[in-house]
Order: structure tokens, then C-alpha cells, then sequence
């Protein structure tokens, strides 16, 4: 798709202010392209999802957005991605500092194997010397940000793994919302849940926009629909159409487009 | 039909009979080798076998020295060979999966798990002994070391390849470096593991008498002094069980009852430590 499609979109409310721009991306798994020049804007407080079928590249593109790939050998971006425009795919950049910034929830729950408290506290000692009674504040208001709070307040000192997946889910982002990011980044947040805890985390997302900026990944259509304000249509490695969600799925431009959201392929 | 059947059901119960048979044979060499050791075991237990050295022929005595000297040596073979093992496999596991040296180092460490221990020991006499000019503590500890290094390699590998990818990725999306991604995440996940092989490490040590042949020695009496040759149960054993005099046949039973428990006990407990983390 061509950059002047995606400056079309930017059209439909002035006040929106990107806060990640992704300017002709390609990716590399070894000698395979997985991404081909890829335009797409991420902008303050909004959901953004991104769809397209299996092996499309939308998890890889979001591995591209906190350098997630950077653990592999092998695997490489080019192209630029700026973050209040800044590039983050300068090799000089600090990864650390860029994934406090740029959070991250997967797609299968990964409570880390400790108790509930030190799951969120861990992680913000990496970044700030709280003392106890900030600490508790810090980790009650995480948990109830991930709308936790309630279920787990009087099994703080329990361990992570003995939560259900949905409560599990929660605290993995309680975990990345305590830690004061940006930007939270979700692969396939619910593709692993049963349909009450995916409505409580739809839920949460619709939430959390208000405090950050969003983007998700998802193969559920509808999901897209319920929980997104931009979405971003991918196929074969390339972006096909972006453009608000309810345009994509009531009037697509691309035939591509229409085709996968009919349900004709995918 | 009926026949077909019927013959399957008898080479059911001929192959079933076997299975049956076997199981039981292996069973009753343990329960006679069990049964042996702590009838003839206990009948020379007495307080003194803590509280006395080993006696000259004859006479009545403990095995005090002997146990303080496998204590000793078995701790300091673990404190030197559990943290080599540990920082092996998790380079292995951590840093340089697939790569070329982590294959290498891989085999090397296989050979080295079914060495014969009886060719450790030689190695430590010929690094150790000779130089020094003598038998001692610190050589039979180096010959522990290098017998606990391969397994704690093997477990830590083991254990850290378990522990799954996705969780290093959600440290690592919290903006943990490589290094507190491992000691805070992955080594927390595997230690149950980690300890199990440990504790098997230990249980493999405890037993071995060729090594410290080579190396300890024995000693009549007590001594701490590292730089000197020590006594240890399995040498003593070895020693004591060939005599002709009846103290000291009693007191190797005694010897090889206290290592068969020590051992079982560890052997449980890894059992145990292992189940826990599989339940998880």
C-alpha cells in the first residue's frame, strides 16, 4: 500500500496525535521476507488491531514495535519505526529502556513463578526505589487497573500460576501497566480464554485507551470490531488497508479486504 | 475367531507372566540386598559408630572420621564442581543454544558422565597427587568435583530448556536485561529441577570409592587438614569389608548401611522435589 493511503486516513478527526509511526518496514526471518514495506500509524489513545490471516505478519509486525525480535539471530527490520518520532530501530538505542516504554501482553498468560505481589512489584524495581507502603499503593493500583484488585487482594503472597488463565491473563497486565509504559502492545490476548474472561479483557482494553496507546493483534473479527478505533488490514507480509474500523468492515476499498472480512478466505 | 482370540489371550498371559516374573526378580534382589544390609548393619550399630574413630584390628571403635571425611570432601566436591555445572549449563541453555560449542561441550559432557570414575581418579593422582607428593582431602574433593560436574551440566541444561520461551519473552517485554531475565525468571522457574540435580549429584558422590583411592587415601585418624590424607565411609568400607577381623567387618556393614540410607534419603527428597514441580 502507498504512503498516500495511509495520509488519508489521518484525515477523519484533527486531533488524533500519532504516536507510532511505522514507514516502509521490512522484515526478515532469516532470507525470508516477512514484511514488505509496511506503512501504519499508531495514534495516542486509540485501539489499534491488526488483522489478516495466519502467517499474515501481524504478531511479527508487533514483535518489530518493542524489538521483541532482537532475541533471535537471524531476524531483522528495516525501514523506520518512530516512537514520538523517534527511530527504534537505531542499533544505538537503549532495548531496555524502549520496552519500559513499549509494553507487551502475550498471547498465552505468563505469570512469572512467583507470588501475585512480587509479579508486579519485580518489575517496577527495575525502574524506580519505592518504599513499602509506595510499593503496596504501586501494585494495588495496577491490579486495579487490570480489574484484578477484588478477586486477589486477600491472596497477594499466593504464587501467579494458582489464578485461573483470565485472572492470569489480568496480572500479566497489571504487570505491564505498573510499570508506567506508553504504549501496550497485545498479541492474541484472548485466543487462549473462555468467552467471559475474553469479554473482561475486551473490557479492560477499552479501558486502558484512555491512559495509553493501544495496539492488538487478533485472528477474532469481531474482536477487532468491539474493541478497536483503527484497523489495519494485513496479508502476505503486506498491509493491505488501514483505515478506522468501522470503515474497514462496512465500506473497504481494497477487494482484498472485503473478501477476508465476508469471510471468503482466512 | 475364538481361537485367534484365544491364543492372542495366552501370549498375553505368557508375555504378562514375563513382565511379572522380571519385576519381581529385580525386586527381591533389592529387598535381599536391603535385608542383608540392615540386619547385618544394625547388629553393629551402636552409638559409638559416632562418636569413635576407626579402630586398629582388634579392637572396638567407630566410624566417626570416616563420616566427618566424606562429609567434608563431599562438600567441598560439591562447592567447587555445582557452580562450574551450573554456569555450563546455563550458557548452554541461555546463551549458546544451537550453537556449535554448546554441541561440543554437550558431547564432551556425555563422555564424561559414563566415565568410569575409576579414570577420574587416576586423572586427579597424576594432576593432583603427584605434584603435591602426597595423598590428600583437597585431591579426593577435585575427583568429587569432576564426578558432580557433568551431572549438574546436564540437569541445568535440562531444566533451563524447559522452562518455556514465552516466559523469557515477557521478562524480557518488561525490560529486563539478559542476565536478571535468567537469574530472576528462568533460574526461579527451573529450581526445583535445578536442586533435583543437585541433590542426584550428591547421591552419585557419596558412593564412590575408586576415585578416592586415588586420591584421599584413608586415615586412621581424625583430621581436618585438608592438605592431608582423609578417611571417607567408602573407602574404609572397602578397607574393613576385606579384612579378616570381625570389629571391622561389623563396622563396614554399618558404613554401607549409613551411605545406602543417606542415599536413598537424597534420592527421595529429588524424587519428591521433582514431582512438586511437575504438579505445578
Amino acid at each position: 500500500m502507498t504512503d498516500s493511503a495511509v495520509q488519508d486516513v489521518a484525515a477523519p478527526s484533527a486531533k488524533l496525535a500519532e504516536k507510532m509511526s511505522v514507514r516502509s518496514l521490512d522484515f526478515y526471518y532469516g532470507d525470508h521476507r516477512a514484511l514488505k514495506s509496511v506503512n501504519v500509524k499508531f495514534y495516542a489513545n486509540q485501539v489499534t488491531a491488526l488483522i489478516g490471516p495466519s502467517g499474515c505478519g501481524k504478531s511479527t509486525l508487533l514483535r518489530v514495535l518493542n524489538r521483541m525480535y532482537d532475541l533471535y539471530p537471524r531476524q531483522r527490520a528495516e525501514g523506520e519505526v518512530l516512537l514520538d518520532g523517534e527511530n527504534i530501530l537505531d542499533p544505538k538505542l537503549d532495548l531496555n529502556s524502549l520496552r519500559a516504554r513499549v509494553g507487551m501482553v502475550f498471547q498465552k498468560p505468563t505469570p512469572f513463578p512467583m507470588s501475585i505481589y512480587e509479579n508486579i512489584a519485580f518489575g517496577v524495581r527495575l525502574y524506580e526505589k519505592l518504599g513499602r507502603a509506595d510499593m503496596d499503593e504501586r501494585v494495588e493500583a495496577a491490579l486495579r487497573g487490570a480489574a484484578l484488585w477484588d478477586e486477589v487482594k486477600d491472596k497477594l503472597t499466593t504464587s501467579g500460576l494458582s489464578l485461573s488463565g483470565g485472572q492470569q491473563q489480568r496480572l500479566c497486565i497489571a504487570r505491564t501497566i505498573a510499570i508506567k509504559p506508553e504504549m501496550i502492545l497485545f498479541d492474541e490476548p484472548a485466543s487462549a480464554l473462555d468467552p467471559i474472561s475474553t469479554a473482561k479483557i475486551e473490557e479492560l482494553i477499552d479501558e486502558l485507551r484512555a491512559d495509553y496507546t493501544i495496539a492488538i493483534v487478533t485472528h477474532n473479527m469481531q474482536q477487532a470490531v468491539r474493541v478497536s478505533q483503527f484497523t489495519a488490514f494485513m496479508y502476505l507480509g503486506e498491509l493491505v488497508e488501514f483505515d478506522q474500523t468501522d470503515r474497514i468492515f462496512t465500506a473497504p476499498r481494497e477487494r482484498r479486504t472485503q473478501d477476508y472480512i465476508t469471510g471468503r478466505f482466512g | 475367531m475364538s481361537r485367534l482370540q484365544a491364543s492372542r489371550k495366552a501370549r498375553s498371559a505368557i508375555v504378562m507372566g514375563l513382565c511379572y516374573a522380571s519385576a519381581g526378580l529385580g525386586l527381591l534382589a533389592l529387598a535381599l540386598i536391603l535385608g542383608t544390609l540392615v540386619w547385618n548393619g544394625f547388629s553393629g550399630f551402636s552409638l559409638s559408630v559416632f562418636t569413635r574413630m576407626t579402630p586398629p584390628p582388634g579392637s572396638a571403635g567407630g566410624l566417626l572420621n570416616a563420616i566427618a571425611g566424606s562429609l567434608i570432601m563431599t562438600f567441598f566436591g560439591v562447592l567447587i564442581g555445582a557452580p562450574l555445572g551450573v554456569f555450563a549449563g546455563t550458557y548452554m541453555a541461555e546463551y549458546g543454544r544451537d550453537t556449535h560449542l554448546t554441541t561440543v561441550v554437550r558431547f564432551i559432557n556425555d563422555v564424561l558422565l559414563s566415565a568410569p570414575s575409576i579414570v577420574i581418579g587416576l586423572f586427579v593422582y597424576e594432576i593432583a597427587v603427584v605434584p603435591m607428593g602426597h595423598f590428600s582431602a583437597i585431591a579426593g574433593s577435585i575427583a568429587l568435583a569432576l564426578l558432580v560436574v557433568p551431572v549438574v551440566v546436564r540437569t541445568t541444561e535440562d531444566m533451563l530448556n524447559l522452562v518455556p520461551g514465552t516466559l523469557r519473552e515477557a521478562a524480557t517485554a518488561l525490560g529486563l536485561p539478559r542476565a536478571m531475565v535468567i537469574r530472576h525468571v528462568a533460574y526461579k522457574a527451573a529450581r526445583s529441577g535445578l536442586i533435583t540435580g543437585l541433590l542426584l549429584a550428591i547421591a552419585r558422590i557419596s558412593g564412590e570409592t575408586a576415585p578416592l583411592l586415588f586420591t584421599s587415601l584413608n586415615n586412621q585418624f581424625w583430621s581436618s587438614n585438608l592438605n592431608a590424607p582423609m578417611a571417607s565411609l567408602p573407602a574404609v568400607i572397602f578397607q574393613f569389608a576385606m579384612s579378616p577381623y570381625k570389629e571391622w567387618q561389623a563396622l563396614a556393614w554399618v558404613g554401607a548401611l549409613l551411605i545406602t540410607f543417606a542415599v536413598l534419603t537424597l534420592s527421595i527428597a529429588a524424587r519428591v522435589l521433582g514431582s512438586q514441580r511437575t504438579s505445578q
